[in-house]
């Protein structure tokens, strides 16, 4: 928006509304707020008299006072910020960032390592699982195994007939003396 | 007769579900943090665009070879590091040994770097972001001096991330946040390293893929913000003059080297565990090769960003001082705009030349802001830091870049951990009693309770330390031993044929060459240049002291005398140990050939190991 004497009047009104609520005299009014050497950039000087005494001007400390209580009313009336709307020698209080209770990062970080937590157990238990199961099937691998030695057993391999040393029968002659020649 | 059952020749070595899970995890060992944010800085300062033809030199020469002497001896011995290199000839297991300890110290202070970024990650669920806004002081009038002084990013870095301390001798305590932390990523490692691969295997598939996601993000989001392709045209312009420099021809064969995590041992424990008859010489290539494009494909998002915090500052910069005039010289509003700035201010500075040097306007130029080069943690956790705030959403950058930063980390951690965990598996591997799950339990918990030394408020000048001289020069003498060990002791004939064996090719000339000559000499020339630099000046650290006349400036500090000694240790001991085990197996052979009723060695080939 352009600034032009309405905005003017705006000023001068909020000054003297911010002066009445500091000094809670209703003597204060808009004629009370002079505003001099404005320039195109928008900038100029302002004092407020008093007049109840003889025209004096209101020491400036009381004015920044007085601003600086209503400072967030002025600027929204403006509807500009403390960067916008520079008063000099006034420093604008900051406030301070918003903290909950409990920080937030504390929150994330228990839900993080609570499922880092539940990954191990679950990986730990399916582990003890698979352990118990292969030890199972071994057991059972080994019964299968001596049942297959037993069938052996009565079949007789060939390697043990090899180990085992053979007995001649003497009943068949094995003098070749004993057949006839031919 | 009913035949005995067929029991398969199985060692019983757990294997990868498929190549894909292998491959997989050998880009993820190579492909970590340094690439994010080392690559673009060195191309940054080594005359962009130029940089690369070093680069891909050392590649073709240094990288791809050891790379592939790695994989071919692991896949052909399927051992650990130990192992293998005790097989290859007892005097050479000291270099088994060597990677070991290296494996083991870089694990030690990596994780404390998760940690860092594990941090970020939880504290990026906030609005505002913490690291954005300055706290305030006591009475509430003004920002906390420190903080003030240097900036919100630099603040929440070094005093509410490390709270570091300003000298390394001043220990500090233990910072129980970044304690929480580190017991949460060792919980991570743990539970993704508890059975070896089987569990890394499924894990990596989430790590090594999502960082390429993240990347594709950022690198859309990073071409559409403002003074991103200022960015990349300083990155990418190259200045073929830096390559008469020959620290640049040093650093991109450094580079290459750390880039592919090769000495560490964990390359061979991945290799040990594929079936014998793989083609390791394709997968070699592939891998190294898959490494350099991701740098590549990095530092153009790295690069976008950059480019708009600096056209951001620049812009900044210029509003500051178009603001101070304005109220100088009570102009209108919006009469001086950043496009004809420079036009005013020639005009001001003729007409009122002594007002303009009152307002003491600060010189913006958009080259200095391009200039201001980080690598290594400052990148990422302030330049980027304070890049993501600009951006809008940045609660959804901060969380996505956190989150490939750590995925990057990890799938790195796997790799190291696996070179740590694979030999101790194979000393024990005749008490199976106990099973992995306990052993990497221990693994994990040990190293913790270690790493907490780097959770003090010196710990990130520790970290330094172990960084620059537990994981550069011992990589580079264990290297040279391996190519050395292979070629010379091995003898690169019997080397040739079980590789022969193993992919079904015969050994390509260009292996030959370079095994036996170029990548051992690259190598020496690589190790002399650079303790020959590190020696040139006494060992410095940048010290953050709120105190200092210079502040926010770092202030350089010389290492104490007992730190040097603990740097020399670092790099000496995994050295140290490949004559150490040579000479202890000299005097058990001593001892031993006194008793003759020892069999000497077979002759150890791969295909006798697995016909």
């Amino acid at each position: 928006y352009a600034w032009d004497a309405n905005e003017e009047y705006l000023f001068k009104a909020m000054v003297a509304f911010a002066m009445r609520r500091y000094s809670s005299k209703s003597t204060t009014q808009i004629s009370n707020v002079l505003l001099c050497n404005v320039t195109d950039r928008v900038s100029f000087w302002f004092v407020v008299t008093d007049s109840s005494k003889n025209v004096t001007t209101v020491p400036g400390s009381e004015v920044e006072a007085a601003i600086r209580m209503n400072r967030n009313r002025i600027n929204s009336a403006f509807l500009l910020s403390d960067k916008t709307l520079q008063f000099l020698k006034i420093t604008s209080t900051l406030s301070p960032p918003v903290e909950p209770s409990t920080p937030v990062w504390l929150i994330v970080f228990g839900v993080v390592l609570c499922l880092i937590v539940a990954g191990i157990v679950f990986l730990i238990f399916s582990g003890i699982q698979k352990h118990k199961k292969k030890n199972k099937e071994s057991t059972e691998r080994e019964n299968l195994e001596e049942k297959v030695e037993v069938t052996l057993e009565n079949g007789i391999p060939c390697e043990a007939l090899d180990l085992k040393p053979g007995h001649i029968n003497g009943v068949f002659g094995a003098d070749d003396e004993r057949f006839t020649s031919l | 007769l009913s035949a005995t059952p067929e029991i398969p020749k199985e060692d019983g070595r757990p294997k990868w579900d498929n190549k894909f899970q292998y491959i997989l995890s050998c880009i993820g060992f190579a492909v970590g943090l340094g690439n994010v944010w080392r690559f673009p800085y060195l191309c940054q300062i080594h005359g962009g665009g130029a940089f690369l033809i070093p680069y891909f030199i050392a590649l073709l020469f240094e990288g791809i070879p050891l790379l592939h002497l790695e994989l071919a001896l692991g896949q052909c011995l399927r051992k650990g590091s130990i192992g293998a290199w005790n097989t290859i000839s007892p005097y050479l297991g000291g270099v088994g040994v060597g990677s070991w300890v290296v494996s083991v110290l870089v694990s030690l202070y990596y994780n404390t770097v998760l940690t860092w970024v594990m941090w970020y990650f939880i504290n990026s669920f906030q609005e505002p972001l913490p690291w954005s806004v300055c706290p305030l002081n006591e009475n509430r009038t003004g920002f906390n001096e420190e903080c003030y002084e240097s900036s919100s990013v630099n603040y929440f870095w070094y005093r509410k991330t490390l709270n570091i301390t300003p000298d390394i001798s001043e220990s500090g305590t233990l910072q129980w946040w970044l304690i929480l932390c580190l017991a949460a990523c060792w919980a991570i490692v743990y539970l993704c390293t508890i059975r070896g691969i089987e569990t890394t295997g499924k894990a990596i598939y989430v790590t090594a893929i999502f960082p390429y996601l993240v990347l594709t993000i950022f690198l859309i989001q990073g071409l559409t913000l403002p003074g991103a392709t200022d960015g990349l045209i300083y990155l990418f312009t190259p200045n073929l003059n830096t390559l008469k420099n020959p620290r640049v021809w040093l650093d991109a064969a450094t580079q290459i080297f750390f880039s592919l995590s090769l000495a560490f041992g964990g390359l061979i424990a991945f290799a040990s565990y594929n079936p014998s008859k793989n083609d390791c010489e394709k997968d070699a290539v592939t891998v190294a090769i898959v490494n350099s494009m991701t740098s590549l494909y990095a530092s153009i998002p790295v690069f976008s960003v950059l480019g708009f915090k600096a056209t951001t500052a620049y812009w900044d910069c210029l509003d500051r001082n178009i603001i101070s005039i304005i109220n100088e010289f009570d102009l209108p509003e919006e009469s001086i705009i950043r496009q004809n700035y420079t036009s005013w201010i020639s005009f001001l500075n003729s007409s009122h030349p002594e007002k303009i040097a009152g307002l003491k306007l600060k010189s913006c130029d958009l080259q200095e802001f391009l200039d201001q080069s980080v690598s290594g943690t400052g990148l990422a956790f302030i330049v980027f830091t304070q890049a993501i705030i600009l951006m809008p959403g940045s609660q959804a950058w901060a969380i996505l870049f956190f989150i490939m930063l750590f995925c990057l980390g990890l799938s790195s951690m796997f790799g190291n951990i696996e070179g740590v965990f694979t030999p101790l598996l194979e000393f024990r591997i005749t008490s199976k009693s106990a099973p992995k799950e306990i052993l990497s339990g221990i693994i994990c918990l040990i190293s913790f309770l270690i790493a907490l030394c780097f959770t003090l408020g010196s710990g990130s000048y520790w970290i330094d330390i172990f960084d620059r001289y537990a994981a550069s020069v011992p990589l580079l003498v264990i290297a040279f031993f391996e190519v050395i060990g292979v070629v010379y002791v091995y003898k690169i004939k019997r080397f040739s044929k079980d590789v022969e064996w193993m992919t079904g090719r015969k050994l390509n000339l260009y292996w030959q060459i370079t095994w036996r000559f170029i990548s051992p000499l690259l190598l020496l020339i690589v190790f002399m240049a650079f303790v020959i630099l590190q020696m040139q000046k006494p060992p410095s650290y940048p010290a953050w002291n709120p105190k200092y006349e210079g502040f926010p400036m770092k202030e350089e500090k010389v290492y104490p005398p007992w730190v040097q000694a603990i740097c020399v240790l670092l790099a000496g001991l995994p050295c140290v140990c490949v004559p150490l085990v040579a000479l202890f197996q000299l005097v058990r052979k001593h001892h031993r050939s006194k008793d003759p009723s020892l069999v000497p060695s077979e002759m150890f080939s791969c295909q006798g190991a697995n016909s």
